[in-house]
């Protein structure tokens, strides 16, 4: 009498036509397998029979999908979402895949369709039910989220009792609730601690939120106001997408629709080929990317002994364009997952890799699932971007897809300078860092977490006809916006002591990537603040391409007890604007002498205790650079010497530029003398160097006696564990003994996780959705 | 989809094109006619008289010689290898792997930590060109980026008769 009957648990029949939502998604994958197309989609005929009629439903879908996200964006307070634009809502077909998405964050395409997957093979439709104004939340990233803070709304469409589809909306809250503030943060190195999980959960019924999940959610984290208006963001542009639906199948039938959410699919697949062939290369393309892991520091304190070491995320691609359009992106000798934020999910990599694609390769509106379809990835399970633990932490996954993308975008670069499309090149994206983040008691006295989002606005790389754009754009969202310093006045009790051009930032080229930018905060009215650092420091996950020199990397400057409250009540001298050149710095001499500073390269912190008065610098990246810098125009080197991008001692010793300064101060080149000097330096460079064979001799009797940080070491140890054919190719380009090897046990630093792993598709009752080749 | 002129691409190749047919470019279709015109204007350019099959970077060329073979050539004249070989191995190299090596590029603070990363920086071994800087870890392999198919993409890309090569 109790229990609920056959009807409600028993076989739903969503779909009407007899079968699980699992058993049509088989069909589906078997028929695309059998045939190479979509669904077995061989011919479009709904294309081919009424090309103007999809191309209005296109428009139509399209359309609704941005202005949903346009409309439903202005409900949400955090700046996050409502200045940055860091939303998108995604259009599915009854199994999960992408038909078509908004703006916006779009590497969402594939995460949410994971989602609905991951109902699917693990029988939703049975238990919990999936019913007509349901509402289900997600930001479970084992099943394939990017990162716990970008949590998503997942409605069911039906249409006359028969679910026809899904729509999702997803936003980038401020905070998650995790070990330490902000949404991405640091002091956390499992998914124990990376803050409130949901995995798929039905959260609403009759398009109503249920009380126990409103009640729960909100005091699961830390800035509950924000919270709640993201959710409901999320869910008006959901309900908007819904009835968009629903109209359009009232004008144009639901069999015009089903065809139109099957075909775009298989048209997206044959649009990405037919991209490939228009503007690449047939080729392999070989390119790699690393990024710092410094915990071995005090600053970064963490829960786990065994997380404390210095590691390196290690990203090798091989990259083959087919001659029939096909790609394959193979990481084979990435290195293993690790203890800390920045791991990332297969999905994450599969389906986060169009958002910098729509930059690039597939710069239209037709993103959607067809992408996926043409292409073949190869993420060896156990690495960083395929987990083989079911207690990994993903907080900042970003960390590391953004560096390992910038290898892509360099490989893609080749093939448009090999082919003429000069205007296309890019020689890669900045590491999208600092990001500050904190929290503690804000100026309005409530419990409150910051994420600045003004790393939206780094530098880009340089084109091979022009500079890279400064303080423009992040790899994750082609709409990025650094936002107004009032706005973030209000979210943050961080007053701005300056927000400058930061010099040197770009990589140097005969086109410089794009410069970064530095703004100085003071905290100001906060009680019981702390903030952090994330960032790259001790290396560049970004190279500078043919010639160029990859962008600067960072470093953190903060001061504690700096007299800055007596200092303004008496009209004393301040810190303002940007730290100009760091080798000469400033700050000092305008906050006390006894001052408590730390200016180093150690940009991994976890949460600080900072009084009001403190200062933090947020320096912001630059891009990559292309080109010898030596055949950069003197007309240019001029300009940024005037704009202070570029500090005076580097034209001199970079680019070779001779230069005065006039009366008013400005730099003039002598474009004579410059010449001269570069014939000069061509000689200094020939001078100082050595043939590639010789230099490897002493570089291999380095590699004999193991003669290298513990850092990089550590970097090979796990990709040989992980990668025989990595080895090989390691071992037999320094002509290594047979028997010599690099093992993690001795390199004297904790090896957890090297030998003993357990993935989720272990757990019982778990069917885990897998969709690379592992 | 648009055309362009021989003089638009070769202004291009230059780095001297207008912006707003660099824009056009940018914002329209592909015009499959630009890698016979972007090699036509770099043959003006080079000093040899090998043919270009292929570019590979601002001043490196895959090229044809008299001999028929194909060989990666700088523009300054050096040969360095065959065309299917890593040119890199046949470069001179500097390897800034001190801080004094990075501080004569970056200010303080700014460049890699040499016990982490290193820059190599690539030279044509006749001028001093450089061709290429890679910011690896110590003990990295040299990475050898680019294996072009050069066949298929003559012949069924863009409808050009493959340049002979010497067996």
């Amino acid at each position: 009498m109790n229990m609920m009957s056959n009807n409600e648990t028993g076989f739903a029949d969503l779909l009407k036509n007899g079968q699980t939502l699992k058993q049509f998604r088989d069909g589906i994958i078997e028929r695309t397998k059998a045939s190479g197309h979509y669904n077995g989609l061989e011919k479009l005929e709904l294309r081919d029979a009424d090309p103007i009629g999809y191309e209005k439903l296109f428009s139509k879908l399209r359309g609704g999908l941005v202005h949903a996200r346009e409309t439903a964006k202005k409900i949400a307070a955090s700046p996050i979402v409502e200045q940055e634009g860091e939303l998108c809502f995604t259009l599915y077909n009854a199994v999960g895949d992408c038909v078509l998405t908004s703006t916006g964050i779009i590497i969402h395409v594939g995460t949410m369709g994971a989602a609905i997957k991951y109902m699917i093979e693990n029988n939703w439709e049975a238990n919990p039910g999936i019913n007509p104004g349901d509402m289900f939340t997600n930001n479970d990233c084992s099943i394939g989220n990017v990162h716990p803070c970008d949590i998503a709304t997942i409605v069911p469409i039906f249409w006359e009792g028969r679910l026809i589809g899904w729509v999702g909306g997803v936003t980038h809250v401020i905070d998650t609730g995790a070990v330490t503030p902000g949404s991405m943060s640091t002091g956390q190195v499992q998914r124990f601690g990376d803050g409130y999980m949901i995995t798929c959960r039905k959260t609403g019924v009759n398009d109503t939120p249920l009380r126990d999940w409103l009640h729960e959610s909100q005091r699961s984290v830390r800035t509950p106001k924000y919270w709640i208006l993201d959710e409901k963001t999320r869910i008006a542009g959901c309900h908007m997408i819904r009835e968009l639906v629903e109209e359009v199948i009232r004008a144009d039938g639901i069999e015009a629709y089903e065809k139109f959410a099957y075909e775009v699919i298989e048209e997206g697949r044959r649009g990405l080929m037919s991209r490939i062939k228009a503007m690449t290369l047939p080729g392999k393309y070989r390119k790699v990317s690393f990024v710092d892991v410094p915990y071995k520091h005090e600053d970064v304190q963490v829960s786990s002994a065994f997380a404390k070491l210095d590691s390196i995320m290690h990203s090798p691609c091989e990259m083959t364009i087919k001659p029939d359009g096909k790609w394959r992106l193979d990481f084979e000798g990435a290195s293993r997952w690790g203890w800390h934020t920045f791991n990332a999910h297969q999905v994450a990599f599969t389906s986060g890799i169009w958002v910098m694609m729509c930059q690039t390769l597939v710069p239209t509106q037709r993103i959607n699932d067809g992408a996926y379809f043409a292409t073949e990835f190869h993420l060896p399970k156990g690495t960083w971007c395929n987990p083989d633990d079911r207690r990994t932490g993903h907080a900042y996954a970003w960390h590391f897809l953004v560096s390992g993308w910038a290898a892509l975008w360099r490989g893609l670069s080749q093939s448009y300078f090999s082919r003429g499309y000069l205007e296309e090149v890019n020689a890669g994206n900045a590491n999208t860092s600092n990001w500050l983040q904190g929290g503690g008691i804000n100026q309005d006295g409530e419990i409150h977490a910051v994420n600045s989002f003004e790393a939206s606005s780094c530098g880009t790389g340089a084109c091979a006809v022009k500079d890279g754009l400064n303080h423009a754009a992040a790899i994750w969202n082609p709409e990025g916006d650094m936002g107004d310093i009032e706005i973030w006045e209000m979210a943050e009790p961080l007053l701005y002591m300056g927000r400058n051009v930061k010099a040197n930032s770009g990589g140097y080229g005969k086109y410089r990537g794009g410069c970064g930018f530095e703004t100085l905060r003071m905290v100001w009215n906060a009680q019981d603040w702390t903030m952090f650092f994330m960032g790259n420091g001790f290396m560049n996950s970004d190279w500078g391409m043919m010639g160029g020199y990859p962008a600067a990397t960072g470093y953190r400057f903060e001061a504690h007890k700096t007299g800055l409250e007596r200092r303004i009540a008496n009209g004393e001298s301040l810190p303002l604007g940007g730290d100009i050149d760091p080798t000469s710095p400033t700050y000092e001499h305008n906050i006390d002498a006894t001052a408590r500073i730390k200016r180093d390269k150690q940009c991994m912190t976890t949460e600080d205790c900072y009084d009001n008065h403190d200062l933090y610098l947020n320096y912001l990246r630059g891009g990559p650079g292309f080109g010898d810098p030596i055949d950069r125009e003197p007309k240019a080197i001029e300009k940024d010497l005037n704009e202070k991008f570029l500090l005076p001692e580097y034209a001199q010793k970079v680019y070779g530029a001779v230069f005065t300064q006039n009366a008013k101060g400005a730099y003039v080149i002598d474009v004579a003398k410059t010449q001269a000097r570069r014939a000069e330096m061509r000689k200094e460079r020939l001078a100082r160097a050595v043939p590639v064979r010789e230099w490897m001799k002493e570089e291999r009797e380095r590699i004999i006696n193991k003669h290298a940080s513990q850092a990089v070491q550590h970097m090979f140890a796990t990709s040989f564990a992980l990668s025989e054919k990595f080895t090989k190719h390691f071992k037999d380009f320094w002509s290594l003994p047979a028997d010599w090897q690099l093992l993690e046990t001795e390199l004297g630093v904790p090896s957890y996780g090297s030998k003993h792993r357990m993935d989720l598709s272990l757990m019982p009752d778990v069917t885990t959705v897998v969709q690379v080749e592992e | 989809m648009s055309t362009y002129t021989n003089e638009q691409v070769a202004h291009l190749a230059e780095g001297t094109l207008d912006w707003e047919t660099t824009f056009r470019m940018l914002s329209m279709p592909k015009d499959n006619s630009r890698f016979k015109q972007y090699v036509e204007a770099l043959q003006k350019k080079v000093t040899f008289k090998d043919k270009i099959v292929l570019p590979l970077a601002p001043h490196m060329y895959i090229v044809q010689t008299a001999k028929k073979q194909w060989v990666i050539k700088c523009d300054c004249g050096h040969e360095f290898c065959d065309y299917t070989d890593n040119w890199k191995m046949h470069a001179h190299i500097y390897v800034r792997d001190t801080e004094e090596a990075m501080t004569e590029v970056y200010p303080k603070l700014m460049a890699p930590d040499t016990n982490w990363q290193v820059y190599r920086e690539y030279y044509c071994p006749t001028c001093g060109t450089l061709h290429d800087v890679e910011a690896p870890t110590p003990w990295y392999p040299v990475i050898h980026d680019f294996e072009p198919d050069i066949e298929a993409f003559y012949k069924e890309w863009v409808g050009l008769p493959v340049p002979e090569r010497a067996s």
